[in-house]
């Protein structure tokens, strides 16, 4: 447990479960996070944005301060969700859209 | 709203067993639909560590979560070993070590609240004078911002449809641009179409009832026949429900023609002071 260490420069995946409403097709959050699961790669993943982003999760600051690529839905809404809680997120931020994407369009983008 | 104030690792470094891809992903489902945030950290990953404190799942060996502490002193770290146990009782685990402290949970609340898109906002106001719940203010700088998350009432989307410009969203809803997809021009003409509606049948409702008033000289406050307006304003938000704008729940629980009025005056009032200072 000694690898508490500051963030690595490379961007770390974030993945949005979006448990809070179903607005992501459960077949593709399912097998993006079985595919992240699989493939041995560390990342962050959180139950729903638009909940930490209502009350302001400090969390959402610390995830913005390093480089990220977000797994969630529309990239728009993303950007702003971070903004409202007042942790912008860099406008090159990659963000895949699970709305709009298939589970192996969204995969390809992981890998 | 409530946050639960720790994060999840998911941790399968030395001491402890690999879970397996199929394993770890059915505990991190449960536990992300559960409402929590799980981190997951490979061997020699390094774990970015953003909250003050974390419950560190595994298999660890023995059967034994270890005794564990941040050497800074940062980090509150619980150890839970999960050796045998399926995902539902994983969650239960979680939930005991948490000591049941209130958190918000999903099915229960769902994060409904307007987000501004601020490359497209002109910080004309219309929202905030349109929105009889007090949802919108007006930062030091006169900006417009959402101040007020927990009044807005969920699955009603009716200020985005009053935003020329296309700038307020609404991420759980079902369907776009409201919902964050990319903005047409196709979209911005509808909005705008949809505008020009809103403000005969609600956006201006009270501006309307104004006019429609006898003597025409004073403010919906004024209003004669106090029934006459609840009826007509119950009329034209009826039609915006036809729309699909404002939910049945909502309309319901509007609140006094005399409450919409002073409500009104006010946001009316803040929006005017903000656009004074604008100029």
């Amino acid at each position: 447990m000694s690898d508490l260490v500051p963030p690595s420069p490379e961007p770390r995946l974030l993945y949005c479960r979006c448990a809070y409403a179903q607005v992501l097709p459960q077949d593709v959050k399912d097998g993006v996070l079985r595919h992240l699961c699989t493939s041995g790669q560390p990342f962050e993943s959180v139950a729903d944005l638009c909940e930490m982003s209502a009350r302001r999760d400090p969390r959402l600051a610390t995830l913005a301060s390093s480089p990220l690529k977000i797994v969630a839905c529309h990239p728009r809404a993303v950007k702003w969700l971070f903004h409202a809680a007042g942790a912008p997120i860099p406008d090159e931020t990659p963000i895949v859209n699970l709305r709009s994407l298939t589970t192996e369009e969204a995969c390809k983008t992981l890998t | 709203m409530i946050a639960p104030d720790f994060s999840i690792l998911l941790y399968e470094g030395p001491g402890s067993q690999a879970l397996g891809p199929d394993r770890r992903f059915e505990i991190s489902a449960a536990l992300l639909d559960r409402g929590y945030s799980v981190s997951r950290a490979g061997l020699g990953a390094r774990l970015h560590a953003g909250q003050t404190a974390l419950i560190v799942v595994g298999e660890f060996d023995h059967a034994t979560a270890p005794n564990l502490e941040d050497a800074a002193g940062g980090i509150t770290l619980t150890t839970c070993d999960i050796t045998s146990l399926d995902p539902a009782a994983v969650t239960s685990l979680i939930e005991r070590t948490r000591g049941g402290q209130p958190m918000n949970q999903p099915g229960l609340w769902k994060p409904w609240f307007p987000v501004i898109d601020y490359s497209r906002c002109t910080n004309c106001m219309q929202c905030l004078s349109f929105c009889l719940f007090d949802v919108y203010g007006v930062s030091q700088e006169g900006k417009l911002q959402v101040q007020n998350n927990d009044n807005c009432k969920t699955n009603c989307p009716a200020c985005s449809r009053v935003c020329p410009e296309v700038a307020i969203m609404f991420p759980k809803y079902s369907s776009g641009p409201i919902n964050g997809e990319p903005v047409s021009d196709t979209d911005v003409k509808r909005e705008k179409m949809k505008v020009d509606i809103s403000a005969l049948l609600g956006g201006d409702l009270y501006a309307r009832l104004r006019e429609r008033s006898d003597d025409a000289k004073t403010r919906f406050s004024k209003e004669r026949d106090a029934s006459k307006a609840l009826a007509e304003r119950k009329k034209c938000l009826t039609k915006l429900m036809a729309e699909g704008m404002i939910p049945a729940d909502v309309l319901a629980s509007l609140p006094s023609p005399g409450e919409i009025q002073r409500r009104a005056t006010e946001a009316a009032a803040k929006a005017e002071a903000a656009l004074q200072g604008q100029q």
